[in-house]
């Protein structure tokens, strides 16, 4: 293994982004769903394209959408600017970019574990006093327990993969917005680099395979606790 | 308990409309599967919505279009029994029967857990899953959390469905005595008639999206003799058997009856169909049935075609059932004294 301290500090980065990215959608993403599962509205099609456009489009696309929107003559970026946050080129962009790439894959797990709710269960929260905030917290939550760690570690996943969408939002800036995908990238791209890119894919594949496996011990876990 | 329903409700091409009233703390709704008594409890109850219309319970207004009322299933205090238990797999037995404890106002407190599990002899499951538990005790485990969320009413829809014959007639016991130890007033919802004579006083008809009426269970079972494929069902309630000769003497009344699929210690509960017993104008000789009772006739009344005999023997009733011909025949009136034949393997035992 082959590992720089940029490239230590790539890793870094990119945990940090995924880690962040996901935390941030998760309410969102348990928000959406109940949304989608559970209440009737009419723009519901709607929605559920927007949601799951991400996933159809190249991320260079959603990426350049983001720069408009974040930019200096974008909505966004004129209240960053007043709030005095600075966005684009920072890792927070990148965290912004992660989430939108991986939002769908989150809200299809969560939506996923939420259809297979038996709707009596909720009835019998209702009926036995409980709000539907109440039921929310009580029932819908523990109950899609399953889903959403389904959904965060796919989003996870999908994060530290996350390339197309980043560079154009968040650059490419060693130390600073570069993460695993970028390095990568960078390593590719000059003649003496196979060594460096081969030791960082090899970062990639054992996340990934790590990121795998806790989705499943955690999914085996959560249903034998139910068996028991 | 008194509800008070007029309400409208269009679901698809299904057209809902009920007027009537029920009054009494152990009534019932009967109606086959598809004649809205599903639809008219989810509205009881608030998780539906009518179109138009009032819901009443005692004097508490549920719903009302015209008032602009429609209190929220946690505020209306109706606690249901579903067909399937319905308990929350991500909590145990115990943290199932609080739920509703928990939500419950203080002041509406009236029923505390200890007593309940008591009476529903759950102290040996409180520490188990709910996926360990057997069909039955899911079932008491869902009775008693409705029971403890200290309700205004609790509505049973189709609670002994999806159980088996034997277990339902050791459920029933659980039912009624929860409602009667607590002074919590039930309304029963199921199509079986015997159900309806084991659990209700008195029961509201509804068919194809409209109420026919209220009746007792006994005249509704007396009305559906001819139809029904058993007749009508005789519910005995038999205490003290002693086994003699491999069957079982039943004391009933000031007589007794003789049984082959009896059991001794405990009470248990036979059905007896209404066409499973013989009439005699006079006493035959010797006959092969073990049974053989004096009985009055205290009335007569017609089902379809066939006559029911209301029999009265040693301060008993049974209903038999003939042919219109036969009853000519035998020129049977009220007053009358015939015999009655039932065999030994008659009587079904149900739990």
């Amino acid at each position: 293994m082959n590992l720089s301290p940029e490239d230590i500090t790539a890793i870094l980065l990119s945990l940090k982004i995924a880690v962040t990215a996901t935390l941030l959608s998760l309410p969102i993403g348990f928000a959406t769903a109940w949304l989608m599962v559970f209440r009737h509205f009419r723009v519901k099609v709607l929605l559920e394209v927007l949601i799951n456009l991400p996933l159809t489009l190249p991320p260079v696309v959603i990426g350049y959408f983001l720069l408009l929107f974040f930019g200096r003559n974008g909505w966004g970026g004129a209240m960053l600017r007043a709030a005095g946050v600075e966005f684009i080129f920072t890792w927070k962009a990148a965290v912004v970019a992660s989430a939108t790439v991986g939002f769908p894959l989150l809200v299809r797990s969560i939506r996923l574990g939420m259809e297979s709710i038996d709707r009596q269960l909720l009835q019998a929260s209702r009926s036995l006093g409980a709000s539907w905030y109440d039921t929310l917290f009580t029932v819908v939550l523990p109950l899609s327990l399953r889903g959403m760690i389904a959904g965060s570690s796919l989003m996870f996943a999908r994060s530290l993969g996350e390339f197309g969408a980043t560079i154009i939002v968040a650059g490419n800036i060693p130390g600073v917005t570069q993460t695993i995908p970028l390095a990568i990238y960078d390593y590719a791209s000059s003649p003496t680099g196979t060594s460096m890119a081969l030791s960082l894919c090899g970062v990639s594949v054992a996340l990934s395979v790590i990121i795998l496996l806790l989705h499943e011990v955690i999914g085996k876990q959560l249903e034998t606790r139910r068996e028991a | 308990m008194k509800l008070s329903i007029d309400i409208q409700k269009r679901l698809g091409s299904f057209d809902l409309a009920m007027q009537s009233a029920i009054e009494g703390d152990h009534s019932g709704i009967f109606g086959a599967s598809g004649s809205g008594k599903s639809t008219l409890v989810h509205m009881i109850s608030g998780l539906m919505t009518p179109d138009s219309g009032e819901l009443y319970l005692d004097d508490v207004c549920l719903y009302s279009s015209r008032k602009r009322v429609n209190l929220a299933p946690e505020k209306r205090r109706i606690a249901i029994v579903f067909q399937h238990a319905r308990l929350f797999p991500h909590l145990g037995v115990k943290a199932n029967l609080l739920f509703g404890y928990k939500r419950c106002h203080p002041e509406h407190r009236k029923i505390s857990p200890e007593a309940l599990i008591e009476v529903l002899n759950l102290g040996h499951l409180m520490k188990r899953g709910v996926n360990k538990l057997s069909g039955g005790e899911k079932q008491r485990v869902a009775l008693g959390r409705a029971v403890l969320a200290n309700p205004r009413l609790l509505v049973m829809d189709e609670p002994l469905s999806a159980l088996d014959d034997s277990l339902r007639y050791q459920i029933i016991p659980y039912l009624r005595s929860v409602s009667e130890e607590f002074g919590v007033p039930y309304l029963f919802i199921s199509h079986s008639i015997s159900e309806m004579q084991l659990m209700t006083d008195q029961v509201m008809v509804v068919s194809q999206g409209r109420i026919e009426g209220i009746s007792t269970p006994d005249q509704l079972a007396r009305a559906g003799m001819a139809n029904n494929p058993k007749g009508y069902l005789n519910l005995l309630r038999l205490n003290g058997a002693k086994a003699h000769d491999g069957l079982f003497h039943c004391p009933w009344g000031s007589g007794e009856l003789i049984i082959s699929d009896g059991k001794t210690g405990e009470e248990s509960l036979f059905e007896l169909s209404s066409r499973d017993i013989i009439l005699f104008k006079q006493h035959p000789e010797a006959i092969s049935a073990r049974n053989l009772l004096e009985c009055t006739v205290t009335e007569l009344f017609d089902s379809d075609g066939r006559k029911g005999v209301v029999l009265e023997s040693g301060g008993k009733t049974l209903v038999a059932e003939i042919v219109r011909s036969a009853a000519e025949e035998l020129e049977i009136s009220t007053g009358n004294t015939l015999f009655a034949a039932i065999k030994a393997s008659a009587f079904r035992r149900l739990g």
